[in-house]
Order: structure tokens, then C-alpha cells, then sequence
């Protein structure tokens, strides 16, 4: 679907963009550029061989652009003169204003990212670099559940900022209970379209990640954050669901109207049963929290393995049903 | 060769910036390093293949003359108005928060395509400070390879055709849409466009989209509503309003979701308490009840309470 570009055309997309760049870095190190330009330094002598035969029409002697070859193989640096028609870089194209516009506009609706200010203004400097090609950018969107949240992520903010330790209440859906913690922050991250806070909990002596909207209570306390030296921040990019293989193994049958299962969650396996069901198998790390899916889910879906557990979630549906004095049918 | 040929391009950029006026094809090939040695014909095979990959990169090659009268040759020019990168220059606080957007992506084509608007940035003296603010990471995922496809056609302005599997045991349909907007929703991609079957606005996820989605029609063939009307077209997403309200016994030290966004609350003395919940679909609060178990007992309105009865002895496996 895409157009794939020619070799030529993408070192001359670099290129267009390296001239301006060393014109006006002039002894920029060959190395430091290679690193920038996401090329291998080989590949780097290759472009500058390319400026080195390109030059104005007709090509006479001292129409050529000037590359001081004997730097570039002596001390490593790059010196380029003689090409001052091409010291500016071309336009923004249509993907890189929406990428970047689109990516402020996302910090911009994410609180306690940045200053509004700042991300407004820059915003507006590059919709007008851009010209039409930012035209599209207002096309391409992405939803972020901030502003309920704003005030939370603000408080958060200041303490990234001060390192201070948070004293925070949150609460936990599936075991349908908030707990107060201690939790020195590392970061605030947005992820799914919505917003965590990820930090080493005091009281797990862990990493944990919160999410904002289920944080009931929060305050700086005047205790500076003391998160050790072995507090690794987690890889979001799988998501925020990151199920164990120590958890336990849990195998659902659900109907069609169930399935929804499959998309929500990750699951280990998944495969279609006749009459357009499904059989789930998940990893799950509290019992608790199956519970309250499979009662949610109904007559749409049943515990199939461990057995011990679809007892215990019919167990919790007949101390439910007590409460409505009707006899089972 | 690639060499020889970036040559040639880069040669060709050159004469057509720096050159007053339209410059003739009979002059280009005189000039520009690499067209000299060829026949008429592979000449313009191959002067035509370059201005289009030039073209593709962006670059706005122009044709045309000053002759009124058509006498002269045509050529071709770049303006350097229409090609440079206007003059832009960013506070510390901004160049912070652009090299803060540069993180964001997590798709490979658009984070390249940031890559590139940073690379022209900083060739045009911006510098970013890309290593600031390690303690926000603002990560938009893109995993649907429906998505690079979609954008391209609102960018374009092109109809396309997909097949979509809405409901899971129904079989994938055949779609066709003139695609306004993509959106991203706690994770998950849209498209909301004017559904060209059915006629309408439609909104599309881009995970149920089956196979392909394939160009059906030219570029620039509609318009996109005004901003409000795509925004309404994609306001299922939205959470509805809630208008009614219910009421709940809760016993007390749980049903912390439902204390968090209930009305009134009435503390009892056995332990209990009830709860006003607004809701706005009976049988979304009754499946959001039953996780609850028996620790919350619905009282009121007679629909929410019977979902939620049926719902429970569906678990038990009876017929309510």
C-alpha cells in the first residue's frame, strides 16, 4: 500500500537533510553524525562521496560542493562549504507533521506531561513551519481520559519533580478494596490512553504501576523518594497487562456474546468452538478477580478448569442470589 | 548504482533550485551530471522516473514557461519558497516538549517519520533536547496494520473497501468508506468515515477489520465534514450520559466502584449501606453488579434488579 522507496531516493531524503546539518554544525565528528543520522559511519563516508560529486549546473571547476575528505580520514570531523543553496533542509512532509503535531496534541491532553503553555506554543510554531501538509494532522487523534484525572496528575507531577515520596489510596477493582501506600514515584506513563503512575511501593517493596483514575486520595509527604538503585521501570510497549507464567491457569468456555474476553485480555490461548463460542485459557494471578469477570459474564461464560475454582464462583452466585428469596428453578 | 544515481538526483535538485526560471529538458540533460551519455528515449524514461521519486520525497517540481505564447520549451523549477523548511526557532521549553513527541510513537512508520521532522529540525539549527524528562513517557501504541493503510486514504482523500466482522459468529462483510478521521480510544484504533453501503456515517474498529483494507477510488474524490460532525459521528465511543438512578444496598468496606461515582449514600446501622448509582443502560449495571457478588444487593428500579438476578443464575448454571 505504501510506496517503498528507491535506495537512491532514501540516501537522497538524508542527504537533503545532512548538507544543512553540517553546514551549519561545521567539525561535527563523523561519529556523533552517523549516530544522529541512524547510519552506520561506512554508510556516512558514502553520502559524503555523493555531496562530493554533486554541484551546480555544468559542473566547472569550484562548482563542486566542498568535503575536506583529509579531516573526514585524519582527525574525523566533517567540514562541508560551497553549497549555501541547500543550507536549509526541505519542508515538513504530510506523515511528519502528522507525526509530530499529532504526538504534541496527545502531550497536550495528557496532564502533568508537560507545561500547557509550552506544548500549545510549539504546537503552533510548527503548524505554521508545516503549512499544508499540517493540514491533515487534525484527522488522526488520540483520546486521553485526562481531565478527570488532572488534579491526581498534577500532584504526581510535583513530586517527579521534588523527588518527594506520595502517600497514596487506591483502589483495587478486583479485590474490591483501596489500601493506602507509600510509593516513592519513577514516572508517569500514559499507556492504553490512559494514565499510570509507576513507582517502587513501599509496602510491596516492588515496582507497581497505578492507575490514575483509581487513585481516591493523594498527597506529597515531605519525605524525599527513595526508590534503590534496582527499581527497573517496566516495558509498557506489551502492555499494561502482563500476565506471569507462574500465575495460575484458568480455561473458560464462553458463548459469542462472551468473546469479548479474547479481545480485552491477554490470553494464552484462544480457539473457536462450534456455535461461535470460544475456549480461553488465561493466566490469572488472583483467584478474586476471575471471580468477579465470570459472575459479570453471566450465563455468556462458565469456569471449565480448575474445577475447585468453577465451584467457588457458583458458591459466590448462590450467597448473591440468597439476598432476592428466589428459589432456583 | 545507487551512487551514480543520488548523484544524478542530487544534481538535478540542485540545477532546478538554483536556476532562474523553468529550465528547458534539452538544457537539463546538457547539465546535469549522469543524463549526458543516453539515448532520446532512455533519457526520458529516465528524467521522468526521477522527478517522480523526487516528487515522492516531497519536492515540489514545478513545469511550465514564461513564454505566453507557447513557443518556448517547457521546463521545470523548484521554488525555494515552496522547498525549504521556513524559518522556526523553539524556546528551551518547547524544543523540551517536541523532543518529549518524539517518544510518543510506537509504530515503526510513524516514529520514523518523526525521526525525519527531527532530523530537518535540528539540520535547521532547532536543537531538541531529546533526553529531557525521562520521568514522563507518553507511549501511543499502534498495533493494528489496518491503521498506515486508513491514514493514507484520509490523507488522500481516497475510498476504500475492507471486509469487517461486527458481530463475532456472523461472517465478515464486505465494507466500503470514504474515510474522515482515525482515533485512538483507551488503546484501540478507529475509523469513522461515510459508510458508502449503507449510507451514513459508520464508526469502524480497526481490530475487527478482516484481510486488506484496498484503495477503491481516486484521491481527492470528497470532502470530510466540518470537525463537529466527525465528532459526533464518533461519539459512540464516548461514555453515555447517565440519567436514571438506582438503588443499592452495600455492605460496608466494599463496592468502592460504585461508592466512587454514587449520588447519596445512607449509612446503616447493620452494617449496610445504600447507595444512589447513576447509570444509563440497566444491563450494563447489572453485569457491573454482579462482580460484586454478595456484597451488594439491588434494590431499585425492578429491571436492574431482575438482569442482575438472571445474571446470577446464569453463572449458577439454572434458568432464572
Amino acid at each position: 500500500m505504501s510506496v517503498s522507496h528507491s535506495g537512491a531516493q532514501l540516501q537522497v531524503e538524508r542527504l537533503l537533510s545532512l548538507l544543512p546539518y553540517l553546514l551549519s554544525h561545521p567539525n561535527s565528528r563523523l561519529a556523533d553524525v552517523a549516530e544522529l543520522f541512524g547510519v552506520t559511519e561506512r554508510q556516512l563516508l558514502r553520502d559524503l562521496n555523493v555531496l562530493w560529486f554533486s554541484g551546480l549546473p555544468g559542473l566547472a571547476m569550484g562548482d563542486y560542493i566542498e568535503v575536506d575528505m583529509e579531516a573526514v580520514e585524519g582527525e574525523g570531523v566533517i567540514s562541508v562549504s560551497n553549497a549555501d543553496y541547500l543550507a536549509r533542509p526541505l519542508r515538513l512532509g504530510t506523515d511528519e507533521a502528522l507525526a509530530l503535531i499529532v504526538a504534541l496534541r496527545t502531550l497536550a491532553a495528557m496532564p502533568g506531561s508537560y507545561d500547557r503553555g509550552a506544548i500549545d506554543r510549539a504546537i503552533g510554531k510548527l503548524e505554521r513551519a508545516a503549512g499544508s501538509a499540517a493540514e491533515r494532522a487534525a484527522d488522526v487523534r488520540v483520546e486521553v481520559d485526562g481531565d478527570s484525572v488532572a488534579d491526581v496528575a498534577a500532584t504526581i507531577r510535583r513530586a517527579l519533580d521534588d523527588k518527594r515520596r506520595l502517600r497514596l489510596s487506591y483502589w483495587v477493582p478486583g479485590r474490591d478494596e483501596t489500601t493506602e501506600r507509600d510509593v516513592d514515584p519513577m514516572r508517569l506513563a500514559l499507556a492504553d490512553g490512559r494514565l499510570y503512575l509507576e513507582g517502587w511501593c513501599r509496602r510491596a517493596e516492588a515496582e507497581r504501576l497505578f492507575r490514575l483514575d483509581r487513585i481516591t486520595a493523594i498527597e506529597v509527604l515531605d519525605v524525599p523518594a527513595a526508590v534503590p538503585p534496582q527499581a527497573r521501570i517496566r516495558d509498557l510497549s506489551a502492555g499494561i497487562f502482563q500476565p506471569s507464567p507462574d500465575d495460575e491457569l484458568v480455561t473458560l468456555e464462553v458463548t459469542p456474546a462472551g468473546r469479548w474476553v479474547a479481545e480485552y485480555y491477554p490470553c494464552e490461548s484462544v480457539s473457536e468452538v462450534a456455535g461461535g463460542g470460544l475456549v480461553i485459557k488465561l493466566r490469572v494471578s488472583d483467584r478474586r478477580w476471575l471471580r468477579r469477570m465470570v459472575l459479570r459474564l453471566g450465563g455468556t461464560g462458565r469456569v471449565v478448569d480448575p474445577p475447585d475454582l468453577a465451584a467457588e464462583v457458583v458458591a459466590d452466585a448462590h450467597e448473591a442470589l440468597a439476598a432476592y428469596d428466589e428459589p432456583p428453578a | 548504482m545507487t551512487q551514480a544515481k543520488s548523484e544524478r538526483l542530487m544534481n538535478l535538485v540542485i540545477c532546478l533550485l538554483v536556476s532562474r526560471g523553468y529550465v528547458p529538458k534539452s538544457r537539463i540533460r546538457q547539465v546535469v551530471g549522469g543524463y549526458g551519455d543516453q539515448r532520446t528515449d532512455a533519457f526520458e524514461r529516465m528524467f521522468e522516473r526521477d522527478k517522480e521519486e523526487l516528487r515522492e520525497l516531497g519536492i515540489p517540481i514545478e513545469s511550465g514557461s514564461f513564454d505566453p505564447f507557447g513557443d518556448e520549451e517547457p521546463g521545470y523549477r523548484i521554488r525555494r519558497r515552496d522547498f525549504e523548511l521556513p524559518e522556526i526557532s523553539l524556546e528551551p521549553d518547547e524544543a523540551a516538549v517536541v523532543g518529549l513527541a518524539a517518544r510518543v510513537w510506537q509504530h515503526v512508520s510513524l516514529a520514523e517519520a518523526t525521526s525525519r521532522a527531527m532530523l530537518k529540525l535540528r539540520a535547521a539549527g532547532v536543537e531538541t533536547d531529546t533526553r529531557a524528562l525521562a520521568a514522563i513517557e507518553p507511549r501511543v501504541a499502534v498495533e493494528e496494520p489496518a491503521f498506515w493503510p486508513l491514514w493514507e486514504a484520509v490523507r488522500d482523500r481516497r475510498p476504500v473497501t475492507f471486509s469487517y466482522r461486527k458481530d463475532p459468529p456472523s461472517r465478515a462483510g464486505r465494507r466500503r468508506l470514504q474515510p474522515w478521521s482515525v482515533l485512538s480510544w483507551h488503546g484501540r484504533w478507529y475509523v469513522v468515515g461515510h459508510d458508502l453501503v449503507r449510507g451514513g456515517p459508520r464508526l469502524f474498529r480497526l481490530s475487527r477489520i478482516v484481510g486488506d483494507v484496498r484503495p477503491d477510488g481516486d484521491a481527492g474524490s470528497y470532502d470530510v465534514p466540518p470537525p463537529d460532525e466527525v465528532r459526533r459521528a464518533a461519539g459512540a465511543l464516548a461514555p453515555p450520559r447517565q440519567s436514571a438512578t438506582a438503588r443499592v444496598r452495600v455492605r460496608q468496606g466494599s463496592g468502592y466502584g460504585l461508592r466512587r461515582r454514587a449520588t447519596g449514600c445512607r449509612t446503616g446501622g447493620d452494617g449496610w449501606d445504600e447507595l444512589s448509582v447513576p447509570y444509563s443502560d440497566a444491563g450494563v449495571l447489572a453485569e457491573e453488579l454482579a462482580g460484586y457478588g454478595a456484597d451488594v444487593v439491588a434494590l431499585e428500579p425492578d429491571d436492574v434488579r431482575k438482569r442482575l438476578v438472571e445474571r446470577l443464575h446464569g453463572v449458577v448454571g439454572e434458568v432464572a
